[in-house]
């Protein structure tokens, strides 16, 4: 054969990581696909193009009432990419690959500086920080879940930041800064000109009209902390 | 290939379609060809300022939709020959605007003209959206008072990521242009100073054009100021705005007042 004699190619293969919704079913399935399409109803278009598994630990299923939900689901616009929680033994080559291994996303992955290192190596490699060279203008916003986000620019007066980890703005900050998004009372803001609308940390947030008037138009830091949030000056 | 200029700001009434007029007679008294495209359909204006309200035939509207060639709808300026108007419909509305036909129109417009000025409606909708489509650069046309600069904050948002230079992962041009700028109110606390505005829209100054009633004057004879009034300070503003669009250095003429009770302003800004 012609093709034997071709130095063998290699191939990388790649790990990556992606975020999909689960859908566990309980008994009984019927009940059960008839709440999922009430609530699809007041939501039409939710699971639209979006990544969808199926839990099956809580049911026992046969191959065919798998492949019957399946397609119950796939009528209701919902594409199943995965199954997990079941035995890959259990499943025919038509239906979708049986998932391992996962874990539930939104967690904080900040390291904890006290307890022991993992064992295990980390699942997954998300960006620590995102930096934005320009300006955030009014009406944009930028959400980044992962980790720190710094702003060499301004931050507009009407302009938004959604962030996982600790804001840092070079310029003035105009608009609304929250930090900690997914629930990280460590994180803090910075910025080197306060003119805020918003600070929000963890859910504490505190509204220009609350900021003391010393601290505007200054470098400050706010932090999280028993009383709520509390900004000082930086200089 | 001529350059085709939005003249954008996000508020209404805060002189576009003056400037886009002014800034339009300007380059064409400089000896090139210009034309201004009006893009408010449904609520033209830059016929009258122009004073070619009686002469309108056909539109831009006429031109997109195939009713009417290009050169048709075209009306030339009857003093200055260099000066072209493309009208806007006032009968119909900003759906009649199609992507593919504004397209087709700007890129007709780029190989007969230096400079395609283009005045954008307000508001960021559709037609706003359309008419900075396809622009090389931006004049961000503002007030120095609040509501306007976070307008055209907005707008130069819009103009970084919806035109199809940014698509395409380039950068617009733009500039900043304030108009009805008045240096002692400025200087009182009034209203903005020139500094306070480019702090907060960081994007180069293109002209100051000074408050004044030569403006309203000119609107109403139907004469973009430029020609009407040519030794008027506004108009010399338009003029050293029009050079500096074309790369040329051109000192600012008016001083900044003094910022004091802007901080002030500022601190209470909640809206």
């Amino acid at each position: 054969m012609a093709s034997a004699r071709q130095p063998q190619r290699s191939f990388r293969f790649r790990n990556r990581s992606f975020v999909a919704f689960i859908l566990a079913p309980e008994p009984p399935i019927v009940e059960w696909l008839a709440e999922l399409e009430n609530w699809t109803r007041s939501a039409p278009g939710f699971f639209v193009a979006r990544p969808v598994i199926l839990d099956l630990a809580a049911v026992t299923l046969s191959e065919t009432a798998i492949a019957h939900l399946i397609t119950e689901l796939s009528e209701r616009r919902i594409r199943i990419m995965g199954i997990e929680g079941i035995d890959p033994s259990k499943l025919g080559p038509q239906l979708p690959p049986v998932l391992t291994g996962s874990c539930p996303a939104g967690q904080d992955r900040t390291p904890d500086p006290d307890s022991a290192p993992s064992k295990s190596p980390p699942p997954r490699q998300e960006p620590a920080s995102l930096l934005l060279e320009s300006s955030v203008r009014s009406g944009q916003t930028v959400v980044f879940p992962y980790g720190d986000l710094t702003v060499l620019g301004s931050v507009s007066s009407g302009a938004e930041l959604v962030v996982g980890g600790s804001i840092h703005v070079y310029g003035a900050l105009r608009g609304r800064a929250m930090a900690g998004s997914k629930g990280n009372s460590r994180a803090r803001i910075f910025c080197s000109r306060n003119e805020a609308e918003l600070f929000a940390i963890d859910g504490c947030y505190r509204t220009a009209e609350e900021i003391d008037q010393n601290l505007r138009s200054r470098p400050v830091q706010a932090w999280p902390d028993a009383d709520g949030l509390t900004i000082a000056g930086l200089d | 290939m001529g350059k085709v200029v939005v003249v954008t700001s996000g508020k209404g009434g805060v002189g576009k379609t003056t400037s886009t007029a002014a800034l339009g007679t300007a380059l064409a008294q400089s000896g090139q060809k210009a034309v201004v495209v009006d893009f408010d359909v449904g609520l033209r204006n830059l016929d009258l300022v122009m004073g070619a309200e009686r002469r309108v035939v056909f539109d831009l509207i006429n031109v997109i939709q195939g009713v009417a060639k290009l050169p048709q709808a075209l009306i030339r300026d009857k003093h200055i020959d260099k000066l072209w108007l493309l009208p806007a419909s006032q009968t119909r509305d900003k759906d009649s605007l199609t992507e593919q036909g504004v397209a087709k129109v700007i890129r007709d417009l780029r190989a007969r003209f230096d400079w395609v000025i283009c005045d954008s409606p307000a508001g960021i909708e559709r037609g706003a959206t359309l008419a900075m489509q396809f622009a090389d650069a931006a004049i961000i046309v503002t007030n120095p008072e609040v509501s306007s600069v976070r307008d055209s904050d907005r707008i130069i948002g819009l103009l970084d990521s919806k035109t199809e230079k940014a698509e395409k992962g380039e950068q617009i041009e733009k500039h900043v242009l304030v108009t009805r700028y008045d240096a002692r109110r400025a200087a009182r606390g009034e209203m903005l100073t020139i500094e306070d505005v480019l702090g907060i829209l960081s994007t180069p100054l293109l002209g100051i054009i000074p408050e004044s009633e030569e403006i309203l004057r000119a609107s109403n004879l139907g004469s973009p100021i430029t020609a009407s009034n040519p030794s008027s300070t506004p108009a010399r503003a338009y003029v050293a705005a029009a050079r500096r669009l074309k790369g040329e250095n051109v000192p600012m003429a008016i001083s900044d007042g003094k910022r004091r009770l802007i901080d002030r302003l500022f601190g209470r800004r909640a809206a």
